[in-house]
């Protein structure tokens, strides 16, 4: 009972926090609209240091610095996709968590859907093979039908 | 046809086995420098206790471009082997990423001071611009000023002999 309890008090406080983020108040724009374009620019962007975070999640000072970086842009006037293109233009496409559809990515693009759809010939040829394979549901011949008689 | 779909499988694992192999020789922490055949950045940073380093400076020579710091912990590694760069004549340039002048100094102090010209970058905006992931990293730059080559991490004495080296005097060659 009491352990219901505990859950029970326990679930809201889990739904609302949210994930910690490395933004320090001092890296913050004043403005709430820019620097909510701010979070989700980072948050596209990898931390080059310790390549699996975001920028928005990491706390390495390179990752820190990226982020003021992004920020001073959007201060600037630039736009998403010109702020995205800057560190692009630095790290390459591997700082995007997401990366473009190109020729080099294709594959990642493309491979599962691919599989799939090999997987998909693979079930069709075998179902349609069955069938022919399969002698369960046809009639017994009559050698059969005298060697059951015999076993009666 | 029977055989065939037997084999099969045992062939798609040894594909796949290949391909996972050849993975494993790879280094997934390397990135590709987006700088490799395009004009080094501009910059523009005061030195230690010399005069400013700049983008302009390199031109006319093959030069090194090493980006290091007091507080990394490959560098004092790497020191002896860009001692010996210079000394062969090869002129090595220095960015200090994101360090104190005087821890900067105090290094120097301690372990010589290969730099024909240094850059303090205690923003790290530099470093931002040049791709910098981590200390050390080092340019070699071309006649043109333009990046040819991109080290990531310490510079070992058989990667100068065998590959940096090289490379520096085919560039020194080039028209």
């Amino acid at each position: 009972m009491t352990r219901l309890l505990l859950a029970l008090m326990l679930a809201p406080m889990l739904a609302i926090a949210a994930p910690a983020a490395a933004v320090l108040p001092d890296e913050m724009l004043p403005d709430p609209a820019q620097e909510h374009r701010a979070r989700a620019i980072s948050k596209d962007l990898r931390c080059v240091v310790c390549q699996n975070q975001s920028i928005d999640d990491s706390d390495a000072p390179l990752a820190r610095d990226l982020r003021l970086l992004v920020r001073e842009q959007i201060a600037k006037g630039k736009s998403d996709a010109e702020v995205r293109d800057y560190v692009v233009a630095r790290y390459g496409n591997f700082v995007l968590l997401k990366p473009p559809v190109e020729g080099d990515t294709l594959l990642l693009w493309a491979g599962p859907f691919a599989v799939l759809i090999l997987g998909a010939i693979g079930i069709a040829l075998w179902q349609r093979r069955k069938p022919a394979t399969s002698s369960a549901d046809a009639p017994l011949s009559e050698a059969e039908r005298a060697e059951l008689d015999r076993l009666r | 046809m029977k055989r065939l779909l037997f084999i099969l499988p045992i062939i798609a694992f040894v594909g796949l086995a290949g391909f996972l192999g050849y993975g494993l020789t790879q280094d997934p922490k390397a990135l590709p420098s987006q700088l490799i055949d395009r004009p080094l950045p501009a910059f523009a940073l005061p030195g230690i206790d010399g005069p400013v380093l700049a983008s302009a400076t390199f031109k006319g020579e093959p030069r090194l471009l090493n980006v290091w710091a007091s507080w990394c912990a490959a560098c004092p590694q790497e020191h002896p082997v860009l001692e010996r760069i210079a000394q062969e004549g090869f002129p090595v340039y220095g960015i200090a990423w994101k360090d104190k002048p005087e821890d900067s100094r105090a290094f120097l102090a301690r372990f010589g001071n290969p730099y024909a010209g240094l850059g303090m970058d205690q923003s790290g905006r530099t470093a931002i611009d040049l791709g910098v992931t981590g200390a050390p990293e080092t340019f070699v730059v071309d006649k043109k000023g333009r990046v040819r080559f991109k080290q990531i991490g310490p510079i070992s004495p058989e990667q100068w002999e065998g590959e940096i080296k090289p490379l520096m005097l085919q560039l020194r060659a080039e028209a």
